[in-house]
């Protein structure tokens, strides 16, 4: 019990902690941006 | 091209997490737990989370932002785009919409009840009454003896059209700042309160623990029982809300730059934290505390929604009437939250195929998505007691959803190809994602999926027998009483008719998919490609 509640609780912390951390996004790199429409 | 946008980080985390998190977290996961083995349900679910759960958030965030480039902000054209516009793919996308629309038709339905009893519990209605009264107070509920549910109903489906129609950044982001929080916030009181109680204290019979423990203690045999890998997977599924199109939709209103696998990494483990740590520490202790094991073990046979409604709030008086009515507008309210951040989610995708392909402007959008789950969810509020609430429930929200990942997890990593399905998932990604995920999407995730649904075809009581209604029939032969036969036999008719209802709408969506491609077609639809 304590095992799985603990991993639980240490990814969910982990990963929100990082989304928390996390700066602004990347300037756009307009080359690497235009993809063609379809698989 | 639609201009919303995610106002913030966290905000989206927070709607994509509340996106997941609902009331099958606490009413749901519990059940499944104790009739699957207690603590060693554990091993099949965080291993169905790892192999089949993680993949499919990886895979839809991943189609959704890559729709969202080309202004797709509903599965039909998402899935167009990505087959290369094989014309067959964009109607496998009408799943998309349609288990939104059908499972919000209930849902909202659902969601009333939690905010009637947060009323119920605050107002004090429950106090004196001992647990039979209780319990029937929720039957008279749903067999409609007074207007309050009607009225309810109405008032969560005005709640959800006026958010939807406030947008992303405005609406349901702020609606998943307010709730989440609060939603943890409730849990963590309850939990705490749930694990406290003590044998002799206010009523109860047992430790809030023995309840704890006994959902934890692990029987290992019973991990060899494929019908306990069948049941994880199956919750690992549904607690996600993959395989439904709307993180396809919220995905699809990020920038271009903007990560997905940190992202859908953040949402499902915040989901996991809700149901494995929150919902296993409430529902169980609790009712064990009072009842004692065998008791609850009988009555999560038919899943937690009788504990949840019948049970819970009669417990709840055993600790005088202000902490009751804590209790009551904790638990409710919890179970409102998260309700309602799920709904939301369900009316984005309707709302983006209407503006996406038909120009409507978002607050006409919104409210053609309520008056729809309006009309759609009428029968299951009326005719409740005729199965139709049951019938939506799980062609919709549980068939639907088995279907639709399979097909799209398929054209993802077979169809467009896992190197390019791989290149997007990890594109401005902010963690690195395990190289080991590359062949695990490809070949694992859509074998347990296969499985699953093969497991659910054949089982007892599964897909085929519920197509044919064995169960009534079997009940209807086994009926003496020809009243009671008579009951039986329009049950039948109710249940076949919310399935033919269920394919019209299906169908009636891929007309207007249809009506939608040919509109492109006729004014020559050349998509504005996002760049940010």
């Amino acid at each position: 019990m304590i095992l799985a509640n603990g991993v639980v609780i240490a990814m969910a912390g982990y990963f929100f902690w990082r989304v928390l951390r996390s700066g602004p996004p990347d300037e756009v790199d307009e080359e690497k941006a235009s993809f063609p429409r379809g698989g | 091209m639609s201009k919303e946008n995610w106002g913030s980080r966290v905000g989206l985390v927070l709607a994509m997490a509340g996106n997941a998190v609902g009331l099958g977290n606490f009413l749901r996961f519990p059940a499944q737990a104790i009739q699957n083995g207690g603590g060693a349900f554990i091993i099949p679910y965080l291993t169905c989370f790892l192999l089949m759960g993680i993949p499919l958030l990886l895979v839809e965030w991943s189609m959704g932002r890559y729709g969202g480039k080309y202004g797709d902000h509903s599965t039909p054209f998402i899935l167009d785009n990505i087959s290369g516009g094989r014309p067959i793919w964009k109607y496998v996308g009408v799943f998309g919409i349609f288990t939104n629309l059908a499972v919000a038709a209930y849902y909202c339905y659902l969601e009333s009840w939690t905010l009637a009893y947060v009323w119920r519990s605050v107002s004090g209605a429950f106090s004196g009454y001992d647990s039979i009264a209780v319990s029937q107070m929720f039957t008279d509920y749903v067999s409609l003896g007074t207007s309050e549910p009607i009225v309810f109903w109405i008032i969560c489906l005005l709640l959800n059209t006026w958010i939807l129609s406030r947008g992303l950044a405005g609406g349901v982001e702020v609606a998943a700042k307010v709730g989440m929080p609060l939603l943890i916030f409730f849990g963590l009181f309850l939990a705490v309160r749930g694990i406290t109680l003590k044998a002799g204290t206010d009523g109860a019979i047992y430790d809030g623990t023995e309840g704890l423990n006994f959902l934890w203690t692990p029987q290992f045999d019973s991990i060899w029982n494929f019908k306990v890998w069948l049941a994880a997977a199956g919750q690992v599924f549904f607690t996600l809300s993959v395989g439904m199109g709307s993180i396809q939709c919220y995905a699809s209103y990020l920038r271009q730059r903007d990560d997905v696998a940190l992202n859908a990494m953040s949402a499902g483990w915040m989901n996991e934290f809700v149901e494995v740590v929150l919902g296993a520490a409430i529902l169980i202790p609790i009712s064990v505390g009072y009842l004692g094991i065998e008791r609850v073990i009988e009555l999560t046979q038919t899943g937690g929604l009788g504990l949840g409604f019948r049970t819970l709030p009669y417990l709840f008086q055993q600790w005088g009437p202000l902490l009751a009515a804590l209790a009551g507008m904790a638990w409710f309210g919890l179970l409102f939250f998260a309700g309602i951040t799920s709904s939301l989610a369900m009316g984005t995708p309707v709302m983006g195929f209407l503006r996406d392909e038909f120009g409507w402007k978002r607050e006409h959008a919104a409210w053609v998505f309520g008056l729809m789950t309006f009309l759609l969810g009428a029968p299951t509020v009326w005719f409740f007691q005729y199965g139709v609430f049951d019938e939506y429930d799980y062609w919709a929200g549980s068939v639907s959803l088995v279907v639709f990942a399979m097909l799209e997890i398929i054209l993802f990593a077979w169809v467009f190809g896992m190197d390019k399905a791989w290149a997007e998932i990890t594109r401005h990604a902010d963690i690195r994602v395990p190289i080991v995920y590359k062949y695990i999407i490809k070949y694992v995730t859509p074998a347990i999926l296969v499985a699953v649904f093969v497991g659910s075809l054949v089982q007892e009581g599964g897909i085929l027998d519920k197509a044919v209604n064995a169960d009534i029939h079997q009940a209807i032969a086994a009926a003496v009483d020809p009243a009671q036969k008579a009951e039986l036999n329009k049950k039948l008719l109710f249940v076949n008719a919310s399935r033919g209802l269920l394919v019209a709408v299906f169908a009636l969506i891929a007309y207007a998919v249809y009506l939608a491609e040919r509109k492109r077609k006729r004014e020559g639809y050349i998509p504005v490609i996002r760049k940010d």
